[in-house]
């Protein structure tokens, strides 16, 4: 299956837009005039990390050319898979010194292009550091490298009935330091809290080779709340070599229902009912009829044929949850819905999540291609902002399929299209687009989980005002003043870390000899 | 004028006096007089004893004032409610104070949505009595909410023991504008719950004590007020034991909404536990509780055992010259070995009292001779760094002899802060020298 996502960059500079390198660092680079320079780095690289942890065969490198936005793909000129913080410190270091740009990646799964390589740029694997160095469960702390994957954490701690919260839907294989990157979110941050509300402390290596520590796992270390800033900075501040996360424990117990509904406006009422009862369930997940279509041909959820589905997962302690589910009950039967489940057994539920989390995927079932969008919108906004996109789509004749975390108002509009036929993928982009607009006129956001990276760069200037940009960019040129780590993404122009104009004053420290002035 | 003011320096304050005038009206640029005295006096007391108190009524007047300040070469302390003025060390330099008095509007409460945007200056009590109105709160519980602003709240990342569920400040905070000193005025985040667009400003200017911008505007996550609230104490019969119980009911499946251990001097300790929830959820955990705790017996002691913290600040404002009030950070499973390790550095020095949350976070009061409790604290925090913990001074003895810095080491992320410091505020004229390393 072919997936596509959605590009806002010009025509033209999309896609397949990786002209050869201008240098490689194959073993017998072709005779540039850069060449011995090449051969002396890649032998610096290859006693850094050995043999094994370097590729530079072009053949190998295909893997890494995008990440799960496959529509842009950059021929990276190396992949390092370093094994431990030294040898990640070492080959910044490295990059430092010859200006080389690099892009750290984990399990590559990120849907904005985050873990595109950058032209003349390297590729920093961090798959090789996926040990967990620490389980403290008095404390509900983990430490862990980078590489870990997201499920595995849980998996190591759930015989103790604890677990990691963030659960993106591709928690299986998506590794830990990819989430810090982008502040993975997932279908039960509703009420558990994004990566950043998750991740207490982390090691990182800087992008000059200078190693700190943001954070702790104790709370409020003295300072600016770095850690706070480093997660979901895309790669773009430096690069994550371990990471202290809180663990939960587990409810006493799960609820899931599902109810039927007409159409995603009786739905969309049964959840502003939900909220405004004072309830703060675990997830509320909806989707619409082509979203069920797919996911249940292709999982088979056995989910009921209606308009809209509404998924609510209440957890916590038994009497509470049995207490608030059959007020949970009512709110959907008085909005209309025709058919309510509750899942019985942790078999049935797993298997009505298995529906939804299969959803993306599933759309291969009815479309070639399509375009997973992220917008986010105050909740209230859902009927109106439905009804908008419903409008374009008929206009335009292009299907949305419509998956979403209603809860906190996290659409993923699904736009399908076939490639193969001429003007679809155009349109489709197109209403994509049209569809983070209308997002950003409801007062919502760009993104609420998949990340700016590549894909939506440009739709950041419709979303904050130079300004408000400029003033991100002063954290970037704090943590990265020769733009190394990732650059090129999240901001929508290139910009330069110049010196800011200012009298020199020296401070107490410095006339005491403690610090110096960087 | 104070005696050793240079004359060009009464020349640039005069003149920025007047700008400042034009932009906020006469009124509202005067002596700061008694706003000020909470302030601890600026090391270089020659320049600028008594700071000018300039009160804008917009952010776009706040962002003017603080550019033509930077511009001037002048110092800014931000001021909300100015309950915490004291806290940080002893800026460099205060020649304005900005308050945001009169930036105290709720823009927005989207009670659907669960979010509002407030304006920095508004108190976290306007803001409770107005969210209640649709049955929703800030989940938070700081330090006097009738005086402290959201803003000053913000810029000192203060929160309390609702903190174990919902989350502190920087979980809360979805949205901020910022004044910078160039003039800049920015936004940052957003009015929805999730929203990863652009780097996360909100944290960063959470706990940054008011030294890299101006907060005048915040949004905020809301949560809806409980139906039913209950607190459930019990004694223990020391710190060891206090935190025995402690950890057993964090690791138990209980959905309580705080927990704390108070260690009042010479008394058993006392483990206390909110629950917020419907009625039957709320009979249901009581029970799960009282049995958790068996043989211990308990007690409903009331709402009033939440206000222990600020109790405790209280005290050490009534002793201005024999208090110490400080912040302990660490884990959970450390609370007794920080308990006994403060009983043994302040045996025949100090009394003490504390109250720690079930997150690790404590709030210590010490009462004693001003260089016995430098003394008590400096071998406290050494102790706490050594294990990557922290202790932060809130509350220092009004004597000259208590040198002790309020934050002490903020580790090996101290030059990035400065950097961050330089992008955003390259003259440091914010607070000068009043957070970690001199920034």
């Amino acid at each position: 299956m072919t997936v596509a996502f959605p590009s806002f960059d010009l025509p033209g500079t999309m896609g397949q837009a990786s002209p050869s390198p201008p240098f490689s660092l194959e073993e017998h680079p072709p005779s540039r005039g850069k060449a011995s320079v090449d051969a002396r780095i890649v032998q610096e690289l290859r006693a850094i990390v050995g043999a094994r942890g370097l590729i530079t065969s072009a053949e190998e490198l295909h893997t890494y050319e995008c990440d799960a936005l496959t529509n842009f793909r950059v021929m990276p000129l190396g992949v390092l898979l370093p094994e431990s913080t030294e040898q990640v410190q070492a080959i910044v270091r490295l990059c430092h010194r010859e200006r080389t740009p690099f892009v750290a990646r984990g399990s590559g799964t990120g849907l904005s292009g985050g873990a595109l390589p950058v032209e003349n740029g390297v590729v920093i694997s961090l798959t090789r550091m996926n040990r967990i160095l620490e389980i403290d469960l008095p404390n509900a702390r983990v430490v862990a490298e980078p590489g870990v994957i997201n499920l595995d954490i849980t998996g190591r701690v759930s015989a103790q009935e604890y677990f990691y919260a963030p659960d993106p839907s591709s928690q299986s294989v998506c590794s830990i330091g990819g989430n810090v990157a982008e502040n993975s979110g997932g279908a039960h941050c509703l009420k558990y809290g994004f990566t950043t509300t998750h991740v207490l402390g982390l090691e990182v290596v800087l992008p000059d080779g200078t190693l700190v520590h943001l954070g702790g796992k104790s709370l409020d270390a003295p300072g600016y709340d770095l850690a706070g800033v480093f997660v979901g900075s895309e790669g773009t501040l430096g690069i994550a070599t371990k990471v202290i996360l809180r663990i939960v424990k587990r409810p006493e117990c799960v609820h899931t229902l599902i109810a039927a509904f007409p159409s995603t406006n009786e739905a969309g009422a049964a959840v502003s009912d939900i909220i405004a009862a004072g309830m703060l369930p675990a997830a509320i997940e909806m989707m619409d009829r082509l979203a069920i279509q797919a996911a249940e041909a292709a999982v088979h959820a056995n989910y009921p044929d209606c308009g809209a589905l509404l998924l609510v997962e209440l957890d916590g302690p038994a009497a509470e949850v049995q207490f608030l589910m059959t007020h949970v009950n009512e709110i959907c039967r008085n909005n209309g819905a025709s058919e309510i489940r509750v899942a019985q057994s942790d078999v049935e539920r797993a298997l009505v999540w298995k529906g939804r989390k299969a959803a993306f995927a599933a759309m291969g079932r009815i479309s070639p291609n399509y375009i997973v969008q992220d917008g986010v919108i105050p909740r209230t906004a859902l009927p109106q902002v439905m009804s908008e996109i419903d409008r374009l789509s008929r206009e335009s004749g292009v299907r949305v399929a419509n998956v979403f975390h209603a809860g906190d108002g996290n659409l993923h509009p699904l736009v399908l299209y076939d490639r193969r036929i001429a003007g679809q993928e155009a349109a489709a982009e197109a209403l994509s687009y049209q569809i983070l607009e209308i997002c950003i006129a409801a007062g919502g956001s760009i993104t609420g989980e998949h990340g700016v990276g590549e894909d939506k760069k440009q739709a950041m200037s419709k979303m904050f005002s130079e300004p408000d940009l400029q003033t991100m960019h002063r954290v970037r040129c704090a943590f990265d003043p020769l733009q190394l780590s990732n650059p090129t993404k999240l901001f929508p122009t290139p910009r330069l870390c110049g010196e800011k104009p200012g009298k020199y004053e020296a401070h107490p420290l410095e006339i005491a000899g403690i610090a110096e002035r960087f | 004028m104070s005696p050793g003011v240079s004359p060009q320096f009464n020349e640039r304050l005069s003149t920025f006096e007047q700008a400042a005038r034009t932009i906020v009206g006469p009124d509202n640029v005067r002596p700061s007089g008694t706003d000020f005295r909470l302030c601890p006096r600026p090391q270089s007391t020659a320049e600028s004893a008594q700071p000018v108190l300039i009160e804008p009524a917009t952010e776009q007047e706040l962002a003017k004032v603080l550019q033509l300040a930077n511009n001037a070469d002048l110092s800014v302390i931000p001021r909300g409610g100015g309950t915490k003025l004291a806290w940080g060390n002893p800026p460099h330099r205060a020649d304005i104070l900005l308050s945001t008095a009169r930036l105290n509007a709720i823009t927005e409460h989207a009670w659907s949505d669960l979010t509002a945007t407030v304006e920095a200056g508004c108190t976290i009590k306007q803001l409770r009595e107005s969210l209640s109105q649709h049955g929703q709160r800030l989940a938070l519980d700081p330090l006097w909410p009738s005086r402290a602003t959201v803003g000053g709240v913000l810029s000192t990342n203060d929160s309390g023991a609702l903190r174990l569920r919902f989350g502190s400040l920087r979980d809360l905070i979805i949205g901020v504008t910022l004044a910078l000193p160039d003039g800049t005025l920015a936004k940052s985040g957003g009015k929805v719950v999730k929203n990863v667009a652009g780097y996360d400003l909100p944290k960063l200017v959470t706990g940054a004590l008011g030294t890299l911008g101006v907060i005048t505007q915040a949004t905020f996550r809301l949560h809806p007020l409980p139906k039913e609230a209950r607190t459930i104490s019990c004694l223990a019969r020391n710190p060891r034991e206090a935190q025995r119980l402690l950890l057993a009911i964090q690791s138990s499946k209980l959905a309580h909404s705080a927990a704390q251990v108070r260690f009042v001097e010479s008394m058993q300790p006392q483990i206390d536990v909110l629950f917020e929830a419907t009625q039957a959820g709320l009979d249901a955990q009581v029970a799960q509780l009282k049995t958790l705790l068996t043989p211990s017996a308990v007690i409903d002691p009331g709402p009033a055992v939440w206000n222990a913290r600020q109790e405790l600040f209280s005290a050490g404002s009534d002793d201005q010259s024999n208090s110490a009030v400080a912040k302990i950070s660490t884990l959970p499973a450390k609370i007794a070995d920080v308990m006994e390790a403060l009983a043994r550095a302040s045996a025949r020095q100090a009394r003490c009292n504390a109250v720690f949350q079930a997150t690790g976070v404590g709030t210590i009061h010490l009462v004693g001779e001003p260089m016995a409790l430098a003394f008590v604290l400096e071998l406290i925090r050494c102790d706490l760094e050594y294990q990557d913990d922290s202790l932060v001074v809130y509350h220092r003895p009004s004597a000259k002899t208590f040198a002790l810095n309020s934050w002490g080491n903020p580790g090996d992320a101290l030059p990035l802060m400065r950097a961050l410091k330089q992008q955003f505020d390259p003259k440091s004229t914010l607070n000068p020298g009043r957070f970690v390393g001199g920034i």
